[in-house]
């Protein structure tokens, strides 16, 4: 618990992009990655252009290249299954330096690693320009049901906690003698986890108890109410837009 | 297995997310009816605890390891809304907070993972249990086996998906049989870790676990040299063990035929079949709309020897037909049971 109150993907500064208020920049986010998805992927120079706006996002919210890429590494497996595409996809097939490759396949890995690379990084830009409890915000915000959003709120909040005690735990295996090697030690480690369940499930009876006698009647009261003025939409929206005329362009050429 | 954007077109990844959308919906309902008031936080904290699992790391062996991946579990602990809950949650916020999974693809990482192995794991337990003796042991055998089914059913349904929306032309047999295949043996982890942990809560803390309820011993009183039941214990329906016998022998037997004796069946049962053959009826016959599935034909595909083959398909068959025949006789009987329930009420209210 002695951790920050931010999530690791945060990255606290000052910029015009993280003053946007979060359900703006979650639906400018969403409403990106869906455009992204439905651009051809002939297109090949849209890909380029959305990547200089994603760039250019960067560049306004003073998040640095390095921090960007380096989240970008969620992504490898996903990768090593883009590589494995040319070779096992059927129709055509072209030689690359002596390998037989489809042309189908080829563009099938074009198409997963440009989509999905430009999904993964507008998520972590938003991550990294929204705190957790405005992204909560901004999904109830935008109709998600609230015990949807509260429950996604206490498993945000007590994340860190349950992470922690498990960490605990494997200190106390460890700390006698204990060493995970194989197949006959999965026994000890479901017990850890059987216990980790009942420890999460009494906390949250516990924490349930708290907030009856606080007044909690099976709704949150909402203090801080976002709002977004027309010229913040307008600036959120921006993005997608954008991209939206590209992709309409890359259908059209 | 999240699945990044632009791996299933968009149209496809609508309608899935339509679909998970309303399977939350759903399932918001029947949380509250699982925990009442006390949803938020409980299920919070499991959803916390589910996504804590996922990083307990299981060695497999030089230095390979494995993961939980949670449906079967939460199902079987909580219940099959709040786990579908729970495990929805843990989606959303790897895909919006660690960019693990692609928000586009949210539907389709909700369908297959959150949805399809809760709510298969949970109908395979359930079956289980109602058909097995009441001991502790038989729910973590159910457990075993509802998690060891509840993940190739995951690969099922991507594949589904894939075939309907994958954005790239690999073939549909060669991504079915990598991704059943990989996630069979995935699934005897995922059932091994699952069956250990519902074992390890059962015996410290047998009321939470939302399977095993109705397990617990009743309450007996000596009276006189006799056991009877403690006052307040509802009396046991007679039939109960009956007709659970009936059902295990029914079951035992339509496998053993299904599986067993279909090795040594007639080429051409089909009496029906057989004339059109004869007489050349069948030569405008189309091919059946099935005829690529997995199981046409009563075989499996890409298992060479027939008789293994048939037996399998035979298996399969009996195992998919109980699920789904027990399936329409519960529904019926819950309906029943509400419409006398409600009749009830209005009659007092009368």
């Amino acid at each position: 618990m002695g951790a920050g109150h931010a999530h690791r993907l945060y990255r606290h500064a000052h910029s015009p992009v993280h003053a946007l208020p979060p359900h703006t920049k979650l639906a400018a986010v969403f409403a990106f990655v869906v455009v992204v998805v439905s651009t051809p992927r002939e297109a090949v120079w849209a890909f380029a252009v959305y990547a200089v706006l994603l760039a250019l996002v960067a560049r306004y919210a003073r998040v640095p290249a390095g921090f960007l890429l380096k989240r970008l590494l969620i992504e490898v497996p996903f990768v090593a299954f883009a590589v494995l595409m040319p070779f096992v996809a059927r129709g055509e097939r072209v030689d690359v330096l002596g390998l037989s490759l489809s042309v189908n396949g080829l563009w099938g890995a074009w198409n997963v690693l440009a989509k999905g690379t430009l999904g993964v990084a507008a998520s972590v830009l938003l991550a990294a320009t929204t705190e957790l409890r405005e992204l909560l915000l901004g999904l109830q915000r935008l109709r998600l049901p609230p015990l949807l959003v509260q429950i996604a709120s206490f498993m945000i909040r007590y994340g860190d906690v349950i992470t922690d005690e498990m960490r605990r735990m494997r200190i106390a295996r460890e700390s006698r003698g204990f060493e995970a090697r194989g197949v006959r030690h999965w026994g000890v480690l479901a017990k850890s986890a059987g216990a980790l369940f009942i420890r999460s499930y009494e906390r949250g009876e516990r924490v349930h108890l708290a907030m009856v006698s606080r007044g909690y009647a099976g709704s949150m009261p909402v203090i801080d109410e976002v709002t977004a003025s027309r010229a913040q939409w307008s600036y959120a929206l921006a993005l997608p837009l954008t991209a939206l005329v590209v992709c309409l362009l890359g259908w059209a050429l | 297995m999240h699945v990044p954007d632009g791996f299933i077109d968009a149209p496809t990844s609508a309608v899935t997310g339509v679909l998970a959308a309303g399977a939350i919906a759903v399932s918001l309902r029947g949380a509250r009816r699982e925990l009442d008031e006390r949803t938020a936080p409980l299920a919070g904290l499991v959803a916390a605890f589910i996504f804590a699992v996922q990083m307990l790391n299981f060695p497999v062996a030089a230095g390979t390891s494995g993961h939980l991946l949670g449906g079967a579990l939460a199902a079987i602990l909580v219940g099959p809304y709040t786990g579908v809950l729970c495990v929805s949650v843990v989606l959303l916020m790897q895909g919006v907070l660690f960019a693990d999974g692609g928000l586009t693809a949210l539907g389709v990482n909700i369908s297959d993972m959150a949805i399809t192995t809760t709510v298969v794991a949970y109908v395979v337990f359930r079956v289980l249990v109602t058909v097995l003796p009441r001991t502790r042991r038989s729910v973590t055998v159910a457990s075993f086996l509802a998690a060891l089914v509840s993940v190739p059913a995951a690969a099922v349904t991507f594949t589904v998906i894939y075939a309907v929306g994958g954005t790239t032309d690999v073939p549909i047999s060669q991504v079915a049989t990598a991704m059943i295949g990989v996630h069979v043996l995935i699934g005897l982890g995922e059932a091994a870790i699952t069956a250990l942990t519902v074992g390890a809560v059962i015996a410290v803390r047998p009321d939470l676990v939302h399977g095993a309820r109705g397990l617990h011993q009743r309450l007996k009183l000596r009276v006189g040299g006799e056991l009877v039941d403690a006052p307040g214990a509802r009396p046991v329906p007679a039939a109960r063990t009956s007709r659970r016998t009936l059902w295990i022998s029914g079951l035992v037997t339509s496998v053993v035929l299904a599986g067993f004796v279909s090795f040594y069946a007639s080429a051409s049962p089909d009496g029906l079949e057989k004339v059109a053959h004869d007489q050349g009826i069948d030569k405008k016959a189309q091919r059946h709309a099935s005829d690529g599935s997995p199981l046409a034909g009563y075989g499996v595909k890409d298992i060479a020897d027939a008789r293994l083959s048939g037996g399998v398909a035979g298996v399969i068959g009996v195992g998919v037909t109980a699920v789904a025949g027990s399936g329409v006789f519960w529904v019926v009987r819950r309906r029943r049971h509400a419409q006398s329930g409600s009749s009830a009420v209005s009659s007092q209210a009368v």
